[in-house]
């Protein structure tokens, strides 16, 4: 018995021990737990709101684009897209087969929609058909008892009602593709667009608007359980143009068949009105995917469609280019108005001989008679007089050749040439490369806009940037007023001299283009042509009574040009024509100058614009 | 000096054992049970289906069991001791080689419609076994290290048929409980150094034998971050349970991590985070005192005992009770690694129900028959 007395308190000893252990170690789980729940509870919090809420980004609308009074050129339009969200329905098969009743499915589609379906958990909506229309919709709707799982998405896709008619200024939006989205992950919400040209890409960031953001609470599979805060976000901004739809509708018209552009300018204060492209291309095909064999058709077309020729567009600006050398002269004292040169048909400089559009010369012309027949001699003369550096400054000034403020996203900067630049490529700048540079030929490439702001620049006397921006935000934007713009450093009375000269050409007998002449008696145009040659003529060729230019093939034709202002005596619109390999500018140039002239005198845009055309917008 | 208790009668009738039953202790029991019924209705995400209901039912019958086994005499139970090991010992063996196998890791058969995982019951019985042989032990013998040998071989037995299964976790609580019970038997510390010190050793070679899973727990464990989406999700989903919950917790039903299943296993392994989430820091405490309150009572039950195979019992199980309870909270807050270990009576499990409450119910035998006339140890000796 007392070996058991023994026993019972070793074992008391050991269990109060093990007693003693127990409370120990449960301590230490207590105070384990007070550091997990207390001391470290703030990250823990932090984690599990990371786990449980889920920031989604929302779409914002895309902001619109107006014309100049408040038409809608760039919208949005409600897409309705039918999805199948899969855990809804008994039978996704049956359901398909029922909606394929109302709306036509192909087998393709059925594949993909059953390949989605089985891909994502089945709470994901599954987009079943795109683009639904009003009709299909309804359909949907109606039979919406039959169709468990398939409910009815309303987004957004853009809309441009004045199609190619302002597809090169308006632009285009497209998805994102990887690499935007790898640099801005916001792009890949879904319905967001990418602005790719024109306006739309020049201001695409203020029109895409800001992201809104909803928290969601999802559980560990994703599923939204409850929407804890909503945060909208910003609708892109208007952007109003400087445009008016109904005169770029008008132009393209008077544009016709040929591939040509046209600019109609506002001369005091460079507002664009009208900036036309033949041909032009839909810009709604890139929202869901330009189909190959139309992508394909525009890459080949050597009339290349895609283009904006008015920015993009070089061309040799030929006689047009006469009223910057005549300026250039005028004010280096080069040649004064009362110089006259004796145009014998031909001039030799050098050993080479360059020749006057007019066989057997013009006889002896001032700067006006220069002017008003076009003379080359006259030209050729007086740029070998001033000097190829003071012609391409002076042609600078004017918005020649150099890079134009233009809030477009593409333009090209052309080339009127200096002695350093030449150089610069290693050869000699030759003086017969300043001969011809006298009538807008040899090195010289220009854009149509760039010709219409030289002459709203010739029409004014102000350094008039040419843009197509006029209210952003609710705000006429700098620029829309005349004195916005500063003079040109140049003297007024041979401004007004090159002006006569220009008037001369379109209203004296024996202009070279009285074709440009408006009808009626209210306004008169000034204007010039200019037919510059894309191949050299060769001496043969110069010397056959029977050469035509016109019946060379298409792509080696002259280009045809005609800039234009009016009124002569209040100039306010300034006008540039290029058809291209058109020929001749007085004969294919002209007529369409003078006809969106007149379009631009009866409209009027420039006096007809609301100070905010998103209120005329609304109420449309 | 001899109790006068002690000579009091050695069998008595049922409302006298009825009486003697401590009802404070099933007392505690219920409202154990009572925490795993909110456990398992927030579980459902406030819904008494499928956990909480059956639950209850679960605990109901497991009452009827532990009364019942309280009212068998406890000199009853020892003779069963060896035949029960022996009995648990075939189904081990049995389940080693045809059981199925569940979550990786706890082997089950299916015995009338009532799944049996046998290595719960074998640390019942092996407690039993165990106390019975220490028992007859004189001091004089449990000196003598051949007498423990084969107690000895009745641990690593059914340790190494758990390890087969493999459950690494109930294993090691096997070994662990067995080795209570020695130390509570007055086995020499100096044995237990001789036994423990080659373990490192053993570990080492041992863990080149685990499973993939078993080697992925303890890496996990030991960097959870390594691997947040993979096996250290559960840890780290844990973790952010109890921690986001702070002191006073986020609210009945109001846990994220629980409601919205971020939270794995959380009707059985974590099922202590889910509390936590909920009732914070203070309704984590609680539960640890209720169960602290729950072995602490085991174990003055086992001082109370008048016979070493009562004492030795109602030790082990309190032991055992102990180690189910540190190891499922220890691993719900990241402190060891995970181990498919439920929370007595919390936890959503059936058959781990009846086997907890059998053991209490032999705990609740040796209350009730801490005074009877024992064979002694003389007497066989």
């Amino acid at each position: 018995m007392r070996r058991d007395t023994k026993r019972t308190g070793v074992f008391t000893r050991r269990a109060l021990l093990l007693m003693g252990g127990q409370v120990a170690l449960l301590g230490g789980l207590g105070a384990r737990l007070y550091q997990v729940q207390v001391v470290d509870a703030p990250r823990y919090k932090m984690l599990s709101d990371q786990n449980s809420v889920s920031a989604r980004l929302i779409a914002p609308p895309r902001g619109r684009i107006l014309d100049r009074v408040g038409t809608v050129v760039g919208g949005n339009k409600v897409n309705w897209s039918a999805v199948l969200i899969a855990e809804e329905t008994d039978n996704v098969e049956a359901t398909l087969a029922v909606f394929s009743q109302l709306v036509p499915l192909d087998d393709h589609e059925k594949s993909r929609i059953l390949r989605e379906v089985h891909r994502h958990r089945s709470f994901i909506p599954v987009l079943v058909k795109d683009f639904l229309d009003w009709d299909q919709m309804a359909r949907i709707e109606v039979n919406a008892p039959d169709l468990p799982g398939v409910a009815v998405d309303a987004g957004t896709t853009r809309i441009y009602p004045f199609g190619e008619k302002l597809a090169h200024v308006v632009g285009y939006v497209a998805p994102p593709t990887e690499a935007d989205v790898a640099a801005d992950p916001l792009l890949a919400l879904p319905g967001i667009r990418i602005g790719r040209a024109g306006v739309e890409k020049y201001h695409d960031l203020a029109l895409r608007g800001h992201a809104g953001v909803v928290e969601l609470e999802v559980n560990a599979v994703g599923r939204v359980i409850r929407e804890i805060a909503r945060q909208e976000g910003t609708p892109g901004e208007t952007v109003g143009l400087t445009i008016d739809a109904d005169l770029q509708q008008a132009v393209v018209g008077h544009l016709g068949d040929e591939s040509a552009s046209a600019v109609v300018l506002d001369c005091t204060n460079g507002e664009v009105l009208a900036m036309a492209t033949n041909p032009s291309f839909d810009p709604s095909l890139f929202d869901s995917g330009v189909p190959q064999a139309q992508w394909q058709a525009w890459i080949s077309d050597e009339r290349r469609p895609l283009l904006n020729k008015a920015t993009e567009g070089l061309y040799p600006p030929g006689s047009t280019f006469k009223m910057a050398v005549a300026m250039a002269a005028l004010e280096a004292h080069a040649l004064t108005p009362t110089d006259r040169i004796f145009c014998k048909g031909y001039i030799d400089v050098g050993n080479a001989r360059f020749h006057c559009w007019k066989r057997g010369g013009h006889g002896s012309l001032d700067l006006y008679g220069g002017l008003k027949n076009s003379c080359d001699v006259f030209f050729y003369e007086t740029a070998r007089r001033t000097g190829i550096d003071r012609i391409s400054a002076m042609a600078h000034r004017f918005g020649l050749g150099t890079k134009l403020d233009i809030d477009l996203p593409a333009q090209r900067v052309g080339l009127v040439p200096t002695r350093e630049w030449r150089q610069a490529q290693g050869h000699p700048w030759e003086i017969g490369d300043t001969i011809v540079s006298g009538i807008g030929q040899g090195y010289i490439q220009v854009t149509p806009l760039q010709l219409a702001t030289y002459v709203a620049r010739v029409a004014t006397g102000r350094a008039i940037q040419p843009h197509v921006t006029r209210v952003m935000g609710g705000e006429i934007q700098p620029g829309a007023d005349s004195l916005d713009w500063p003079l040109m450093d140049v003297t007024d009375k041979w401004l007004a001299l090159v002006r006569s000269g220009m008037w001369a050409v379109v209203n004296e007998p024996g202009g070279t283009a009285p074709e440009a002449r408006l009808p009626g008696s209210r306004w008169q145009l000034a204007g010039k042509t200019g037919s510059a040659q894309v191949i050299r003529v060769s001496r043969a060729e110069r010397e056959d009574t029977n050469f035509n230019s016109a019946k060379l093939p298409w792509k080696l034709r002259p280009q045809a040009l005609f800039v234009a202002f009016a009124p002569y005596d209040a100039p306010r619109y300034a006008v540039s024509v290029v058809v291209e390999h058109g020929n001749a500018g007085a004969e294919e140039a002209a007529p369409i100058a003078r006809d969106i002239m007149m379009e631009a005198l009866t409209r009027d845009p420039a006096n007809r614009a609301p100070p905010n055309p998103e209120q005329v917008a609304e109420k449309s | 000096m001899m109790d006068r208790r002690l000579l009091r009668e050695t069998s008595f009738g049922l409302a006298a054992k009825l009486w003697q039953v401590s009802w404070l202790y099933v007392l505690m029991l219920c409202a154990l049970a009572g925490v795993g019924y909110v456990a398992l209705y927030s579980a459902a995400g406030g819904s008494p289906e499928p956990y909480a209901d059956r639950h209850v039912m679960r605990f109901a019958v497991g009452l009827m069991v532990l009364i019942g086994v309280a009212m068998v005499d406890i000199r009853v139970i020892q003779k069963l001791a060896w035949p029960a090991y022996g009995v648990c010992l075939v189904l081990l063996a049995v389940v080693a080689r045809f059981g199925h196998v569940g979550k990786g890791a706890q082997r089950w058969i299916e015995f009338g419609g009532l799944q049996i995982q046998p290595s719960e019951m074998m640390k019942i019985a092996l407690v039993l076994a165990l106390a019975s042989w220490f028992h007859r032990a004189s001091w004089e013998r449990i000196g003598n290290p051949l007498f423990l040998i084969p107690p000895l071989i009745a641990i690593l037995l059914p340790v190494g048929l758990i390890l087969k299964e493999p459950n690494l976790g109930t294993a090691l609580i096997t070994a662990m409980l067995g080795a209570t019970i020695f130390f509570a038997a007055g086995v020499r510390w100096w044995k237990f150094l001789l036994v423990a010190l080659p373990v490192p050793l053993i570990a080492r070679i041992a863990y080149t034998h685990l499973h993939g899973y078993q080697k992925a727990r303890i890496e996990t464990f030991l960097h959870p971050e390594s691997d947040p989406l993979g096996a250290g999700y559960n840890i780290i989903q844990s973790k952010i349970a109890l921690g986001s919950g702070g002191m006073w917790g986020k609210g009945f039903l109001q846990g994220t991590q629980g409601q919205l299943d971020f939270l794995p296993e959380k009707q059985t392994d974590f099922i202590f985070a889910l509390i936590g989430e909920q009732f914070g820091l203070v309704g984590g405490l609680a539960v640890m005192a209720l169960l602290a309150l729950i072995i602490l009572g085991g174990m003055l039950i086992a001082l109370r005992c008048r016979h070493q195979f009562g004492r030795l019992v109602a030790l082990g199980i309190s032991v055992n009770l102990f180690l189910y309870v540190f190891v499922n909270i220890a691993m719900a807050m990241g402190a060891i690694p995970v181990g498919g270990v439920p929370l007595p009576l919390v936890s959503h499990g059936g058959s781990a129900m009846i086997t907890v409450m059998l053991g209490f119910g032999v705990l609740m035998s040796v209350h009730v028959h801490r005074d009877v006339e024992f064979s002694t140890v003389e007497d066989r000796f």
